[in-house]
């Protein structure tokens, strides 16, 4: 049953706001964006005529296609140290009394909800040359000189990984909470040690759990510019840097739309990845 | 083998907090290089205040924060109401384009706004920082709020309509009043997303309006400003306040 605007004023102004909104602010941008990438470079007005997929082919361009690869493998480092932490840890806190589980994620958000630029810098004080880690080790007897941690690969995966760790805890978290313990039992009881256990049940169970941590850390983890400006120096960027300094430095929009639209394109192969994943688990459930 | 898990979400524990506390640390520190302990000392938060550009920009990200953290919440709470409660053509573009804004990288979305503005030809400053704050906190309210909604009793409503209540005489008396815990977290979601945010304010932010993530940016990107410390950990302890008073609202309402 439809109804007029004239008897319900309430429903048709909030759906024109919502609607308004989000064609205005989300919509009308991204199809720019998609625009903007196959457009010319203009130093005067940005872009300009004519239509070419010039901005598509730079991104093959050895010397970018080179900084891609070095960001998408420290991406995927980062995603997969917190992984390797992750996982044990929310296998851990999901076995925790409940009344404490509740004050242990508090605990895990916390930081989350400090400003990320300053937890950033507060790792600068502890990588630098003369900072607390070398001082530490050097008095320690471990290391004669101060080594150089900071402007280093490791350096931004450190700090990437400091920021986007509870995002890969929280949905594998959801997932251990969610496995029942007598699934294990009876696997347990059918006969399977521990290692089948986990290889046969607990990761295909929570293997959706891994695959949004990975959406969530992943992505993320290629835009996140400031991380690379503070701890990584010149020579470890980001896709992020690469779309910053295409906008605000460069003015090559049509580049930096391209290279946008590579990052949106992943990420869309992640979430059909991750639906997948759990539609497969549904229909094995089923 | 009990022991084991438990010391190993302590020790991932203290690698998450350690350089929160040695920034806190820091901040009371002395001495001038800032790595090395001097003694006990409030200089940093003295130098900070009487740094007239960065109270500017405290003020200014406050501000900030306070109205893109309403506008969200009013816009976000109609979002979810009328998500949950109408059923119209196209609803499920428009939880797509929700969940297209809160998935994809905050660099595409700040790239996507500055096109916009410029297109408009929009000065970049205060308002080009709101629309561009309220996009990217709207997700997050219209998921706290229906969560809320969710687990609510349909009858309600109809009883408020089947006793002559107009719709929005009806989401005045009925809805608002059940979804105001999830509006209250929603808000301060959205507020510690708005002083947070670096990478969708570095693009849509002008000259005339400077915030406090871009002025810390600017200062942290070369070598080592103690003031950072004193001002991380004023930061600090404001989210925790504003997260302990949001998780006493939530635990409240659950009673």
């Amino acid at each position: 049953m439809m109804l007029s605007i004239r008897q319900q004023p309430f429903r048709a102004a909030v759906l024109v706001l919502v609607w308004g909104w989000l064609l205005f602010l989300v919509l009308a941008p991204n199809l720019l964006v998609v625009g903007t990438s196959v457009m010319t470079r203009n130093p005067g007005t940005f872009i300009s005529m004519p239509l070419n997929l010039d901005a598509y082919r730079q991104l093959f361009n050895p010397l970018y296609l080179e900084v891609f690869i070095h960001s998408l493998y420290m991406a995927a480092m980062t995603t997969l140290v917190c992984l390797l932490i992750g996982y044990p840890f929310a296998w851990a806190l999901s076995r925790v009394e409940k009344r404490r589980q509740m004050l242990l994620i508090f605990l895990l958000i916390v930081p989350f909800w400090t400003n990320s630029l300053v937890r950033t810098y507060a790792l600068k004080l502890i990588l630098a040359t003369n900072g607390l880690l070398n001082q530490g080790l050097m008095s320690l007897g471990i290391i004669d000189e101060p080594a150089q941690l900071l402007y280093t690969e490791g350096a931004v995966i450190v700090g990437l990984v400091y920021l986007l760790l509870p995002f890969m805890i929280l949905p594998l978290y959801s997932v251990f909470d969610d496995l029942r313990q007598d699934v294990l039992l009876a696997s347990h009881d059918l006969g399977a040690g521990r290692f089948a256990t986990f290889k046969n049940v607990i990761v295909p169970l929570t293997l959706p759990g891994v695959l949004a941590g990975v959406m969530l850390v992943l992505l993320p983890a290629m835009g996140l510019f400031f991380v690379p400006d503070i701890l990584g120096g010149s020579r470890n960027l980001l896709v992020g840097n690469v779309i910053k300094n295409q906008f605000l430095d460069a003015r090559n929009w049509p580049f930096g739309a391209a290279a946008s639209i590579m990052l949106t394109v992943a990420m869309a192969l992640l979430m059909f990845a991750h639906r997948l994943s759990k539609r497969r688990l549904g229909e094995e459930g089923a | 083998m009990r022991w084991l898990p438990r010391t190993y979400l302590a020790l991932v524990y203290l690698l998450l907090y350690v350089p929160i506390i040695v920034l806190v640390v820091f901040s009371f520190n002395d001495s001038r290089t800032g790595y090395s302990w001097g003694g006990l000392s409030l200089r940093w938060y003295e130098s900070l205040f009487n740094n007239h550009a960065m109270v500017q920009a405290m003020w200014n990200s406050l501000w900030l924060a306070l109205t893109a953290a309403t506008v969200s919440t009013l816009i976000g709470a109609l979002t979810a109401l009328a998500l949950h409660r109408y059923r119209f053509r196209g609803k499920k573009v428009l939880n797509g384009m929700l969940f297209v804004v809160m998935m994809s990288p905050e660099i595409v979305l700040a790239i996507s706004l500055l096109g916009l503005f410029l297109l408009l030809g929009l000065k970049l400053g205060y308002v080009s920082l709101l629309l561009a704050h309220v996009t990217f906190c709207l997700p997050f309210v219209v998921i706290t709020v229906m969560a809320r909604l969710a687990g609510f009793d349909e009858r309600l409503p109809e009883a408020a309509r089947d006793l002559g209540a107009s719709d929005f005489t009806m989401t005045r008396t009925v809805l608002i009043p059940v979804i105001m815990p999830a509006l209250m977290a929603g808000w301060m979601l959205g507020f510690t997303l708005s002083m947070d945010d670096v990478v969708v304010s570095t693009f849509v932010s002008g000259p005339s309006y400077e915030i406090l993530p871009l002025r810390i940016y600017s200062m942290v990107r070369v070598g080592l400003k103690p003031e950072v410390n004193a001002l991380g950990t004023l930061l600090l302890v404001f989210s925790l306040v504003m997260l302990m008073f949001s998780h006493w609202i939530l635990s409240r309402s659950k009673q």
